[in-house]
């Protein structure tokens, strides 16, 4: 080792300089951090009450006119036909409704599937958008400069997985906020300690999803192509789990990609966390298959940036 | 420590398997000069920066810095040296003395040490009454100057300048070359910079070495240089069409004869007695003189010798390379 130089840099040093420029600089645009609180009102507002499928397995907004049930059909079967008031059917559907809402969703309400379904959609959103600023980074000159300095290069990428993945709890944590005051309804097997592990599922998979649109910028100058790349495969990923609909009612090969997808198991940790009950066998794959993920894709993607970084 | 600070060996790169930005480069730095990398835009000058601060990989050869070399021994380069790139790399949302906080972060320089030399570095650029404001809000002249206090927050026995007087009016180039000095003279570094800026080169640098299309033609002082060429430059015009080239080429000390579209250049020994002549010569013949210039050769007659290319090409790309410039930071903001 040299003498040269009186100072080295510690691997954990470099990531934790780079992370909080990122995190200054998104914390001094308010318009941003604003952006960031507004979306998911919005999101949760027009997803969770204006897709109001609760509503679709209650008989309140149904007008049932009576019915004629011929005599055959019945158990015994007799002669003619007898008629069944309108309202008694009405009261019939009340009664098997919210069994059927229950049994296709877990829950008695939709909203509250939908709130926990909705930090996995914003936990998405926002790491997918991390490869954007390495884009920039090197378009602007502020890659070459870092890379130009002793801080490794694993450390560069891992910076931004961080970042990414901090922001993300921040913004899971207002969707959380907001879905407390808009009525969630959490499940018998809840306690607070459930919240930590709602964290760790959360960072999980922001690692793993980061780490793979990092990867895939690494020698981007374009952010063009970062945003086709996002756009093409934010939405089919989103619908293709169990974000907002369960994925038992879907076709064959719509749940082959959903039990593949890793925000079906991001969301259904959460949902067994907070408004499932929970199962603590099924629980640990979902964690098990976030941690697999979230350790193969950053492996690839700190591999990747010793190749790539330096041309 | 060894007298050469850089030393290369056939250094190349090849982009792309066939486009040789940097050919078989060979040069080596003393300690403590200032060594001018001079080429027009695309001869290979920020290639050869980009491999010496270990952020290309070379195609083929070596090089080493302080010793140490740049493909093997990279943590150890990058720890000795500044780097004051081309770009404006500084964070536009930050402010200047967080940025120069956030480069002492990536040396690993403690806070207490890289305070005090934030303080200090500030006052050496005169960024001191700015250095709490946003970046977004500096001018260019003072963006340069931040790059340069970044550029030695850790102290480098080694400083790469790429184009450090790049897009700047000519009083913030003067003021660029006096920072330059000052480093220089205060802290006995050594200093490697490219330019296509001739007087730059003229008048900071110890040695320079002239490159074109990926190959050093020439390395020497200016001095050397200049009188390599061998004779001072008459230019000349006449009222008449015919080529008189060879005409002018039998006047005794004469040594070249270059007709440019009408307009002729030579070269020529003891050049204030032998235009005379050659003005007599011609007039013996029938030709009048229009226009005559004497010049003792500069950097830019020895660049043009050896590039052959004449100055106002390599302006116009740098005209281009600045309107780049501009659309990038439109794109920042």
């Amino acid at each position: 080792m040299s003498k040269l130089n009186e100072h080295r840099a510690s691997r954990f040093h470099g990531i934790w300089a780079l992370t909080k420029r990122e995190l200054k600089k998104w914390l001094k645009e308010p318009i941003i951090l604003l952006m960031a609180i507004l979306q998911p009102i919005l999101w949760m507002g027009l997803f969770g009450k204006a897709m109001n499928i609760g509503n679709m397995f209650s008989s309140s907004n149904i007008n049932i006119s009576n019915v004629d049930i011929p005599g055959v059909a019945l158990i015994p079967p007799q002669s003619g036909s007898i008629t069944v008031s309108g309202a008694a059917l009405s009261q019939m559907f009340s009664s098997f409704g919210p069994t059927l809402m229950s049994n296709i969703f877990g829950v008695a309400d939709y909203f509250s599937y939908m709130a926990i379904g909705m930090i996995s959609f914003i936990v998405m959103f926002t790491t997918m958008f991390s490869g954007m600023s390495i884009v920039w980074d090197r378009r602007l000159g502020f890659l070459n400069k870092v890379l130009s300095t002793p801080v490794s290069r694993g450390a560069i990428i891992f910076s931004k997985v961080l970042n990414a993945s901090l922001r993300a709890m921040f913004q899971a944590t207002i969707i959380l906020i907001l879905a407390v005051i808009f009525g969630l309804q959490v499940s018998s097997t809840f306690t607070v300690v459930n919240i930590l592990g709602l964290y760790a599922a959360v960072f999980l998979l922001s690692v793993g999803l980061s780490s793979v649109f990092l990867a895939v910028a690494l020698r981007s100058t374009r952010w063009e192509t970062q945003m086709a790349i996002v756009n093409l495969i934010n939405l089919p990923l989103m619908f293709a789990s169990n974000t907002f609909f369960p994925i038992s009612q879907m076709p064959d090969w719509i749940q082959a990609i959903a039990r593949v997808n890793p925000i079906s198991y991001l969301t259904d940790a959460n949902r067994q966390l907070t408004v499932l009950p929970l199962n603590m066998s099924s629980l640990m794959i979902d964690f098990a298959f976030l941690g697999v993920f979230a350790i193969v894709f950053s492996i690839i993607g700190i591999a990747l940036s010793w190749r790539y970084l330096t041309k | 420590m060894s007298e050469e600070v850089i030393k290369t060996d056939g250094l190349t790169k090849v982009f792309n398997k066939h486009l040789t930005a940097v050919d078989h480069v060979n040069f080596s730095v003393k300690h403590g000069e200032i060594f001018g990398f001079l080429g027009p835009n695309g001869a290979g000058k920020t290639t050869t920066i980009n491999m010496l601060i270990t952020v290309l990989k070379p195609t083929e050869g070596k090089a080493s810095v302080l010793g140490f070399d740049i493909a093997k021994q990279h943590d150890d380069v990058r720890s000795v040296i500044g780097v004051v790139p081309q770009e404006y790399t500084a964070d536009e949302d930050l402010t200047g003395l967080e940025n120069i906080l956030l480069c002492a972060d990536l040396y690993g320089i403690p806070h207490q040490v890289s305070k005090e030399r934030a303080v200090d570095l500030l006052k050496l650029v005169e960024l001191t009454d700015f250095k709490d404001k946003r970046v977004e809000t500096y001018s260019g002249g003072m963006r340069r100057r931040l790059e340069l206090a970044c550029g030695l927050i850790n102290r480098p026995k080694v400083l790469f300048l790429d184009e450090p007087t790049l897009g700047l009016d000519v009083q913030t180039r003067t003021a660029t070359w006096d920072y330059i000095r000052k480093l220089k003279k205060e802290f006995g570094m050594t200093l490697f910079m490219t330019t296509h800026y001739l007087e730059e080169a003229d008048a900071l640098c110890d040695r320079v070495a002239i490159i074109d299309h990926g190959k050093i033609v020439v390395v020497g002082t200016p001095e050397e240089l200049k009188h390599s060429l061998g004779g001072d430059i008459i230019t000349l015009s006449i009222k008449e069409d015919p080529d008189v080239s060879d005409l002018i080429r039998s006047v005794e000390n004469v040594k070249e004869v270059k007709n440019e579209n009408g307009s002729y250049r030579i070269k020529a020994e003891y050049g204030e007695v032998t235009a005379p002549f050659i003005i007599e010569a011609l007039r013996k013949k029938g030709y009048t003189v229009t226009k005559l210039m004497l010049t003792e050769p500069t950097l830019n007659e020895v660049y043009l010798e050896y590039t052959g290319k004449s100055m106002r090409d390599t302006e116009e790309s740098a005209e281009a390379f600045r309107s780049q410039r501009m659309t990038m930071r439109r794109a920042r903001a």
